[in-house]
């Protein structure tokens, strides 16, 4: 399973994304840069959070507009797994490889803390490390994680099984509609989402609930 | 060389939580009687060119690619 990181101006946690993927894999991904066009043959792409180009324009508009997205795009349209922690769920839909939109939180504050994750929808290439209802621990930190989508949309992302991730027992932290923290696209290969699952993967974190997500992704057994 | 103002504003039916805020702050400003605020955002820009037909669509396509995130946002366009 060979895989690879994005790495833009002002994305700060592409190491944590490389050090999660290299434990779990034991395989090192290699890393994009912005300017790239032509992607090396991976079985999965993650773009990881941060704040790509200051957040300028709207969170991720920039980053979703450089050329390697319309790289990204070419891989994913091809069946290839695309991951967006965070900024990168933001740059997902603003790229238009998801649908809806992320808006300010609700309460105008930066949220760094962690939440509760129901698993909506275990039987993806993302989840099927976990169980369909099981809870989990996970972090956020953002300030512009509110999803919004109109409601023909959200009708048909939650009629197609589309969110894997909800927030649980009231930790909604940001306003999202319908809780929806974590969301794939109809194919099921690229999936979005706000909170930072590469930084609950081992004891020094405090716990290994985001393992799963990459145990899934990356094709190997959970540990 | 033609002026133009692009102006970008939230759906509505799309939540705003800071026009709330600032809502909330007029009110303790003393400013009775305000009601459904909405923050946009204007973009001021020059184009080299006379063709104010060309203009405009040039604007609508700079909107529909970037300027405005139509999930969301509906934008106006007005040459100077």
């Amino acid at each position: 399973m060979k895989s690879a990181v994005v790495q833009l101006p002002g994305l700060n946690r592409d190491r944590d994304m490389i050090a999660a993927i290299t434990k779990i894999s034991g395989k090192a991904p290699i890393t994009i840069w912005q300017t790239e066009t032509d992607i090396p043959d991976v079985d999965l792409i993650v773009i990881p959070g941060g704040f790509s180009y200051g957040d300028y324009l709207r969170c991720g508009a920039i980053a979703a507009r450089m050329p390697v997205m319309q790289a990204i795009k070419a891989k994913a349209d091809a069946g290839v797994k695309v991951l967006g922690v965070c900024n990168g769920f933001q740059i997902l839909v603003e790229a238009g490889l998801l649908p809806g939109a992320l808006m300010r939180n609700a309460s105008l504050k930066f949220v760094c803390k962690e939440i509760k994750l129901e698993v909506v929808n275990a039987e993806t290439d993302f989840t099927r490390a976990y169980t369909k209802g099981q809870i989990i621990r996970c972090p956020v930190a953002h300030h512009d994680g509110n999803y919004f989508a109109d409601a023909e949309t959200l009708k048909s992302i939650e009629g197609n099984g589309q969110v894997l991730f909800r927030y649980a027992e009231g930790t909604n932290p940001n306003g999202s509609l319908n809780d929806i923290a974590g969301l794939i696209n109809a194919r099921g290969n690229v999936l979005g989402m706000m909170p930072h699952p590469e930084n609950l993967i081992e004891a020094a974190h405090g716990g290994a609930d985001g393992r799963g997500l990459f145990a899934s992704a990356l094709e190997v057994i959970a540990a | 060389m033609i002026n133009a103002r692009v102006t970008v504003t939230l759906k509505n039916g799309v939540l705003d939580p800071q026009g709330k805020a600032i809502e909330g702050a007029l009110g303790a400003l003393g400013f009775d009687g305000i009601g459904h605020i909405r923050q946009g955002k204007v973009f001021d820009l020059q184009i080299e060119t006379t063709d104010k037909d060309k203009a405009e669509s040039d604007l609508k396509a700079m909107c529909e690619k970037l300027l405005a995130n139509t999930v969301i946002e509906n934008y106006t366009i007005s040459l100077a």
